[in-house]
């Protein structure tokens, strides 16, 4: 039974959202609740006339509440919208109990509030302000990710039915984590699991890998296992491209924000190269 | 926690780039003629006001607590220094900006912005209105013994200003105005005092200093009175600016953080040579205006001015004096609350009564502290008027006449107390009195004092005097402070 929450914004990414959500709730018999946080609003109006008349003040104070209003009046209408589509979509795939949440405010303080009894986040890889350039991610997803005490699931563009789950084990607390949930969790029920572990071979990286797979096998899964040099960030996305497996399941953002300025980011690379949906765990 | 800090500093800073940049220059443009005329009411080289407004402005954008609030050298401040820079010269001003600057840090530490609770409505209008007749007040050496030429400039200036907008919005007008104006002199060669004929101008950048003067007890005498005026004038227009802006772009801000940013900004600002400021009114609404939300607007600000001054120059230096004159009035028109006329008649008298004190007291000292000291006191005094008339004294006498129950209603405290006082009346012979404060609220020991007074007078006369109902807050005060329920009360009280 698990609790999933979808976060929507009427992208196209949106549609992969409840889908996949709705995949995964059907799945476990689980519960949806689709979000949609409208932004602060800020009425910016631009008069560089750069003069203060008679009664300046409350003039403007009454002008931009006015567009405020205005503004926020159709945001709200456009969001309420948003979500009926939204709750149709995922209810057609037969959830029963699905939610819908219109919040104003900062998405990541919302999200804590919305988290706190859920599973599990659902994100599209880009929102409605991202064009199509193929390495553009968007810029609420990674701050989602780093502030989410929940897994977050990240949505590729379209929703493809799902055979085989890729597990990329590095051995890390995040990866063991991820192995741990997906043992657990019905949602996965009846799929093959491909353990991935990039790097050189080793036998401390081969027990690690045996012992995630036992863990798995117990959950009743079918595990392979394949260990490949390389950098993560390259071989992972090849994987994918091969078509070994259409579900992603990874550590992500182990380090600082600071390091990532300089270094990049693994995580970052995976999710712009492949074009499946990644649960990512930290 | 430190991604949603970081994140928040990114949307502080470049969350709005462009129209941060765009509301910066035109601040900076407008800021170039004030912070050369508060110069001059100071009475120091308009290059003091230049650097102050740019270190003001660059250092609140880092360090405040108010994004898209525009601080730089201003006229509230100018106006405490005057006597100040004509006695002793601008080096003590210079150290008067730091020691103020370190006062307003110390304000913030001790969370001082919290105290603004108490300065009412009625202050803030009236502060605001006395600073719009400072600015105009300080206007009038440059308009009094001119010739017409001057008055024909300020007129046509303030004419550009206001009409300007009507054809487009996309410029300045009052950048216009010094165009239009400065072209006109400069080509006609007309006879007119120009920003040059007013003192030094920056030519270089900025360097550290530090304050040349005595660092005696002498010296502190001289500069303390100054520092703490400015700094608490510096405060109180910050934080009601900060007000505003909050109320103009309906997201909050951090009171205390802006008083010590404003601290540290001035602090800073001596030591480079330029003189104390604060938050601007009619710069953050300009700001607000044109589109400014971020710290960006407020650090372009100040750097757009930096090189403006020091890349034209030559040119500032040919603006003439009626240019300046027509923005200041347009300043000061802006700055004032014309509605507050209106509410005069609309508002409580009182009310009324502490804007118009404030003013008064203002333009008669030239000292917004003292002005807004003043109306703070008279609104305090007000309300304490107001909540003594919450007030009632009944009493009953008991069917055999021998016992008088008083009860009383409301608030007791020193301006109640002496019609607490009245309402007994100690020559009806009685066995017993009942006074009953259940339904009253002892907040002081006035009204303590008066109590145990009653209950004495009453025992000299004979009765037995019972209190009843006191409530908890009550009888607190009363339990710390009152003698009468004490052995040896009677001589304490008559000061035996």
């Amino acid at each position: 039974m698990t609790k999933l929450i979808a976060l929507v914004d009427g992208s196209t990414y949106s549609e992969s959202v409840c889908d996949y959500a709705a995949w995964l709730a059907s799945r476990s018999g689980g519960s949806v609740t689709v979000a949609h946080v409208l932004g602060h609003r800020q009425g910016v109006k631009t008069d560089l006339s750069g003069n203060i008349g008679l009664g300046a003040r409350s003039a403007l104070l009454d002008e931009l509440a006015e567009l405020d209003a205005a503004k926020a009046k159709l945001a709200q209408k456009r969001g309420r919208a948003i979500l009926d589509d939204a709750k149709a979509r995922i209810g057609k795939d037969g959830v029963a109990q699905v939610e819908t949440r219109l919040r104003n405010g900062d998405l990541v303080e919302t999200l804590h509030e919305l988290e706190a009894d859920a599973d599990m986040v659902v994100i599209g890889k880009r929102g409605e302000a991202a064009d199509f350039a193929k390495l553009h991610l968007g810029s609420n997803l990674e701050r989602v990710v780093r502030a989410s005490r929940k897994p977050t699931l990240v949505c590729s563009r379209a929703f493809q039915p799902i055979e085989t789950v890729m597990v990329a084990f590095d051995g890390g607390a995040a990866s063991l984590k991820a192995v741990d949930y997906i043992s657990r969790d019905k949602s996965f029920a009846g799929l093959k699991i491909l353990l991935l572990a990039v790097g050189a071979e080793s036998t401390e990286m081969r027990r690690g890998a045996e012992g995630a797979a036992a863990l798995l096998r117990g959950g009743g899964y079918e595990v392979e296992i394949d260990i490949i040099a390389g950098e993560a960030e390259l071989v992972i996305p090849e994987q994918i491209k091969a078509g070994r497996a259409e579900f992603v399941v990874m550590g992500a953002y182990r380090h600082s924000r600071i390091r990532n300025l300089f270094l990049g980011s693994t995580t970052t690379e995976v999710i712009r190269e492949s074009q499946v949906p990644l649960l990512l765990f930290r | 926690m430190t991604t949603v800090n970081l994140t928040g500093l990114r949307n502080e800073w470049l969350g709005n780039v462009r129209a941060d940049l765009l509301a910066g220059l035109v601040v900076a443009l407008a800021l170039i003629p004030e912070a050369i005329a508060f110069s001059i009411i100071a009475g120091v080289d308009p290059k003091v006001g230049l650097f102050a407004s740019f270190s003001i402005a660059v250092i609140t954008a880092i360090v405040g607590g108010r994004p898209g609030m525009i601080s730089a050298a201003t006229a509230a401040t100018a106006v405490l220094m005057v006597t100040l820079v004509r006695d002793h010269g601008l080096q003590y001003l210079l150290a008067t900006t730091v020691l103020a600057g370190l006062l307003q840090i110390a304000c913030g530490m001790l969370k001082l912005g919290n105290v603004m609770r108490f300065v009412s409505r009625s202050v803030m209008t009236g502060f605001v209105n006395a600073l719009a007749i400072l600015i105009f007040m300080a206007q009038l050496p440059e308009l009094t013994g001119v010739t017409w030429l001057t008055y024909v400039m300020v007129a046509a200036g303030l004419a550009i200003i206001y009409l300007f907008p009507r054809i487009t919005t996309a410029i300045p007008s009052p950048l216009i105005t010094i165009v239009v104006l400065t072209t006109l002199s400069m080509v006609l060669d007309l006879d007119v005092r120009v920003v040059g004929d007013m003192g030094e101008l920056p030519s270089t950048l900025p360097v550290f200093l530090i304050p040349d003067i005595p660092l005696t007890f002498e010296t502190l005498k001289i500069i303390f009175p100054v520092a703490a005026a400015i700094a608490v004038v510096g405060l109180l227009e910050s934080l009601m600016t900060a007000q505003l802006v909050d109320d103009l772009t309906d997201t909050p801000s951090d009171k205390n953080r802006e008083c010590i940013g404003q601290g540290v900004a001035n602090t800073a600002t001596g030591f480079i040579g330029g003189m104390a400021g604060c938050a601007m009114i009619g710069q953050s609404m300009i700001n607000v205006k044109s589109g400014g939300r971020g710290r960006l607007s407020c650090f372009a600000a100040g750097v757009f001015l930096l090189i403006l001054i020091v890349g034209l120059g030559d040119l500032v230096r040919q603006i003439p004096m009626p240019a300046l004159v027509a923005i200041m009035i347009m300043v000061s028109v802006g700055t004032f609350s014309w509605s507050s006329i209106k509410q005069l008649r609309e508002h409580p008298t009182s009310s009324s009564i502490v804007m118009l004190a404030t003013v008064a007291t203002t333009v008669f000292t030239h000292n917004l502290a003292i002005g807004v000291l003043a109306g703070v006191l008279l609104s305090g005094i007000f309300f304490a008027g107001k909540i003594a008339q919450i007030f009632r004294v009944t009493s009953e006498l008991s069917e055999d006449g021998r016992q008088r129950t008083y009860q009383f209603h409301g608030q007791l405290f020193f301006a109640s107390a002496d019609q607490f006082a009245k309402a007994f009346d100690y020559n009806e012979a009685l066995e017993r009195v009942v006074i009953d404060v259940s339904r009253a609220h002892i907040w002081d020991i006035s009204s303590v004092a008066v109590l145990d007074m009653a209950v004495l007078k009453f025992r000299r006369e004979g009765a037995e005097v019972e209190i009843i109902g006191m409530n908890e807050a009550s009888k607190t005060i009363v339990d710390k402070l009152g003698v009468h329920d004490k052995p040896g009360a009677m001589d304490e009280l008559l000061g035996h």
